[in-house]
């Protein structure tokens, strides 16, 4: 008898936890999950420079860079809009995290490219980690001038290059506000006497999205490096950093970004350690970045 | 003593009564085991389709209690910028992570085998937005496993979800979901 209201006893939870509310069950039988962090910009530049975005494995993205010349040049130069330095690239999703890219720019006639991978993103939930990281790795060819001798007698092909490795470092504090710290180091192989070929840079930025489509951005690049203006020789231009406002439009498969920036370059090295132009003293140039994305893998891969 | 034999034998006949009235209504709890919701809207650019295929679901069949849960983020999209724009700007799915369904399925009997014509009266919960919806479906009956099939539309605005005016030629203002859940016994 004991034994039969012992089990009485032991069984009873089960009935009543049987006419628990269904949903409530289901809740609780989820399993705590990793929530990582996604569009935390609406494109893979900030404004010059790039963000932690990466294209997604097998979809593929034509990004059109384009600065006007500067808006003091007044009415002759029809406030910049005569000048044209542009920037044609391919971006490609080889996975979610690792993705190349190729393009070329007017300005100086560069060639560059680059591998863009990303290495940890932002989660909470059962995994948990407060940012994203991606880590880029470019190189540039510059194709200006035609000859090396119109350098200098030694200069040669090798002299050409360049090369990028930045860590973009990010986090989404709501669907609204995210922020990016860049630390950026630009090696040149070939530098004039008062430059450094070894130039160390931190970018900062971020966006705040106004609408559901739209999003303010900002970006400096503090260049530590940069050639102070009382040593340069004469005739030498003085350097700045390179700096932009933006506003980011998204429809669909584009993203249109216009910027008030001082950069006319517009690969690392270029704006990074090459921006003549003051934007405190007007020299701001209109710009946009466009992009077209197309997915490339067959929908048969997530249709059953 | 012959009283208390009786007793001593009756024990283990209720006993076990208890038991096979315990194991009897565990039965006729299900748990989706295949589930897959699916939705489709035609647009005049290019028709959008996505599907998830974690979603969690338990069906009473002693009371016809139903309920399925899951995360807005598990639907995959070929195109996976729509995922992001659709997570993004449409559900809003780091604000509302979830969607769920809690009703009653009316008209099924699980004595009898086949597939029969069945009701959903309850609510669905998409965009932070409860709603209450009936839905017409069929439940198959097969070899102790049911298969629960379901077809309805949904209209945007009723949930809340504002498409922009940039993109609202190519998302239609309502799409059509699609259950397809497999259950087995709990």
């Amino acid at each position: 008898m004991k034994r039969f209201i012992l089990s009485l006893i032991l069984l009873s939870p089960c009935v009543v936890k049987a006419q628990q509310d269904l949903l409530q069950q289901l809740e609780k039988d989820t399993p705590p999950e990793t929530e990582y962090a996604f569009a935390t910009f609406k494109g893979t530049r900030l404004g010059n420079g790039h963000t932690i975005e990466t294209k997604s494995g097998g979809s593929m993205e034509f990004i059109f860079g384009h600065r006007f010349g500067p808006i003091n040049g007044g009415a002759y130069e029809l406030y910049g809009l005569d000048q044209a330095y542009v920037r044609l690239g391919l971006d490609y999703g080889i996975t979610d995290r690792l993705a190349v890219s190729i393009g070329r720019t007017s300005t100086d006639k560069t060639i560059d490219g680059y591998l863009k991978y990303r290495a940890v993103r932002q989660s909470k939930g059962a995994k948990n980690f407060p940012v994203s990281i991606t880590l880029l790795g470019g190189m540039a060819y510059r194709g200006y001038p035609k000859n090396n001798a119109d350098i200098s007698p030694e200069y040669e092909y090798v002299d050409r290059l360049s090369y990028t490795g930045q860590a973009l470092i990010a986090r989404k504090f709501s669907p609204a506000l995210s922020l990016q710290l860049m630390p950026t180091l630009i090696h040149k192989n070939y530098v004039e006497s008062y430059e450094e070929n070894n130039q160390f840079a931190l970018g900062f930025g971020g966006r705040v999205k106004i609408s559901k489509s739209m999003a303010l951005t900002a970006e400096y690049y503090f260049n530590m490096n940069r050639p102070d203006t009382s040593t340069l020789p004469d005739g030498v231009a003085p350097y700045y950093d390179a700096m932009s406002i933006g506003l980011d439009i998204e429809t669909g498969g584009h993203v249109f970004q216009i910027l008030l920036t001082n950069a006319i370059g517009l690969t690392e090295r270029a704006f990074i350690t090459e921006t003549h132009d003051d934007f405190f003293d007007g020299a701001i140039h209109l710009g946009f970045n466009v992009t077209r994305n197309f997915q490339l893998t067959k929908k048969s891969r997530t249709s059953n | 003593m012959v009283l208390n034999l009786g007793l001593l034998l009756r024990i283990p006949v209720a006993i076990g009564f208890l038991f096979f009235t315990i194991k009897a209504s565990g039965q006729q709890r299900y748990f989706a085991e295949k589930p897959s919701i699916s939705f489709f809207s035609d647009g005049l650019v290019e028709d959008i389709t996505a599907a998830n295929q974690k979603v969690t679901s338990i069906f009473d069949a002693l009371n016809g209690e139903i309920a399925f849960l899951m995360n807005v983020k598990d639907f995959q999209f070929a195109n996976k910028l729509m995922q992001t724009h659709f997570n993004e700007k449409y559900m809003e799915s780091e604000t509302y992570p979830k969607s769920s369904f809690q009703g009653k399925v009316t008209g099924f009997n699980a004595n009898s085998s086949g597939t029969q014509q069945v009701k959903a009266v309850g609510k669905l919960t998409i965009h932070g937005v409860t709603r209450e919806i009936d839905v017409p479906g069929t439940i198959e009956v097969n070899g102790g496993k049911l298969k629960l099939k379901a077809k309805f539309l949904v209209k945007l605005e009723d949930y809340k979800i504002v498409v922009p005016q940039v993109v609202w030629d190519k998302i239609a203002q309502q799409v059509e979901v699609t259950l397809d859940f497999a259950y087995r016994p709990l």
